[in-house]
């Protein structure tokens, strides 16, 4: 017999497929919203609304966001002639939190995988060449994750951008406050290669 | 009932999110073969890492039941993607060993020979310039291992060891260009590189690369039911013949 009346289970039941959650801590989540319902069920449940309507992909860059083209794409002040290309939206994020890039993004939906059979006209990369030629772009800065599909991806990119750009990739090296007894091999054999003077 | 359980080296050949902190890997270990296994917590910052196809690992298998997926513990051994990851030719070339094998090998049927000589691959792929030679060698490995290996010792038409130019995409023996004949247009390029000798240019790469190639497609991937090589070579391929041709 169920526990909970079935509209309240059905929300049990999706809250559980979220990141993070599963049946017992959507339980928890779900009673927790219901005890908070004027304060926290009533406004998630307007916002999660409106972003069911209103979300959508940015055309131009892949961003996620609520406008057919998103707020870094339109911003004037972000026409810089740096374009920044990451894996996916989540990586976006991350750079933008850090505040320090000021150029605008491309967001590739994935990297090249031999086992997934990702090539590359399932990502976004002839979407990038055309943007690099249309937005005078003259930096592209390849953010990829230091995985062997992330850097065949960027090798990818970085010969279909051959002789049309200056193409950079992140460092790759110890990370702040990293110990270096506590790195794989992999990571200091990358740092003690990218090593610089001081 | 006794618990399944063994240890032994393996070298990763590629990984899979299962659920959302672990991982599915499937390794190829000298005793085990290719074999694949969960890794849980394989998602977190000190493990994945180490997952990253071709890494050398030390690997603890267990399951309740021998036809389980089972679970895997890893110890790290050696990173090789690490020190290749600035080279795309490598790179590209360590995509196609992993992705050749994972396609090619039956599961869990243990294969040392080849184990052998793909651990000993994958470590040249950092070591020099020269390595496509021992790609082509590798690959003639592949073959033989799985019952397509070529006879490229004498000529099938003369019986001689001089002057092997050609290979027959029927027998798969060498033919001598004095052997050819007139059925030089219909047989493949034998280049030196193909014989394990170390050219100044590497020249005949890719003429070799289309060699095996062509015994990988009708031969172990028409025995798989046709199944396509995987895109890894292919664009190993490409890579090397564009090196050839600049």
């Amino acid at each position: 017999m169920s526990e909970a009346p079935r509209d309240i289970e059905n929300l049990i039941e999706l809250m559980a497929k979220l990141p993070g959650l599963g049946p017992r801590s959507a339980r928890r989540a779900v009673l927790h919203l219901i005890r908070k319902r004027g304060l926290l069920l009533a406004p998630l449940a307007d916002a999660m609304h409106a972003v069911a309507v209103s979300a959508r992909e940015c055309i131009t860059c892949g961003n996620v966001g609520t406008t057919e083209v998103c707020d870094i794409c339109t911003s004037e002040k972000r026409a810089t002639g740096e374009l920044c290309v990451v894996e996916d939206v989540a990586d976006l994020w991350a750079m933008e939190r850090a505040g320090v890039f000021k150029g605008r993004y491309h967001v590739l939906g994935g990297t090249l995988s031999a086992l997934d059979a990702i090539g590359p006209d399932e990502l976004r990369i002839p979407k990038l060449v055309s943007r690099v030629g249309d937005e005078n772009i003259t930096e592209v800065i390849l953010a990829l994750n230091a995985t062997v599909n992330g850097q065949t991806t960027a090798h990818y990119i970085a010969e279909e951008l051959e002789g049309r750009c200056d193409v950079t990739s992140l460092a790759q090296g110890v990370p702040i406050g990293g110990e270096l007894d506590y790195l794989d091999d992999g990571t200091i054999t990358a740092a003690l290669r990218a090593r610089k003077r001081v | 009932m006794a618990r399944m359980e063994w240890r032994d080296q393996g070298t990763l050949l590629s990984v899979r999110k299962h659920g959302e902190t672990s991982v599915i890997i499937e390794v190829f270990t000298a005793e085990h073969g290719r074999h694949a296994g969960v890794v849980r917590g394989g998602v977190s910052r000190k493990i994945a890492p180490i997952l990253q196809p071709g890494s050398q690992l030390d690997l603890v298998w267990r399951a309740r039941l021998e036809e389980h997926i089972g679970a895997f513990t890893v110890e790290p051994v050696k990173s090789r993607a690490a020190a290749i990851m600035g080279d795309r030719n490598a790179l590209a070339g360590l995509n196609a060993i992993t992705a050749l094998l994972s396609f090619a090998l039956p599961e869990r049927e243990a294969h040392p020979r080849l184990y052998t000589r793909s651990i000993a691959m994958l470590d040249l792929l950092a070591e020099t310039p020269a390595w496509p030679v021992g790609y082509l060698q590798w690959e003639l490995a592949l073959l033989e291992e799985l019952g397509y290996g070529l006879d490229l010792t004498a000529c099938a038409v003369t019986g001689g060891a001089e002057d092997l130019a050609y290979v027959s995409p029927k027998s798969g023996r060498a033919v001598s260009a004095e052997g050819a004949g007139e059925w030089v247009d219909r047989l493949l390029p034998l280049p030196e590189e193909l014989l394990g000798v170390v050219t100044q240019d590497l020249a005949g790469i890719p003429d070799g690369l289309r060699t095996t190639g062509y015994f990988l497609t009708h031969g172990l991937a028409h025995a798989l039911g046709d199944r396509p090589l995987p895109e890894a070579r292919a664009r190993l391929v490409d890579r090397l013949s564009r090196r050839q041709a600049s």
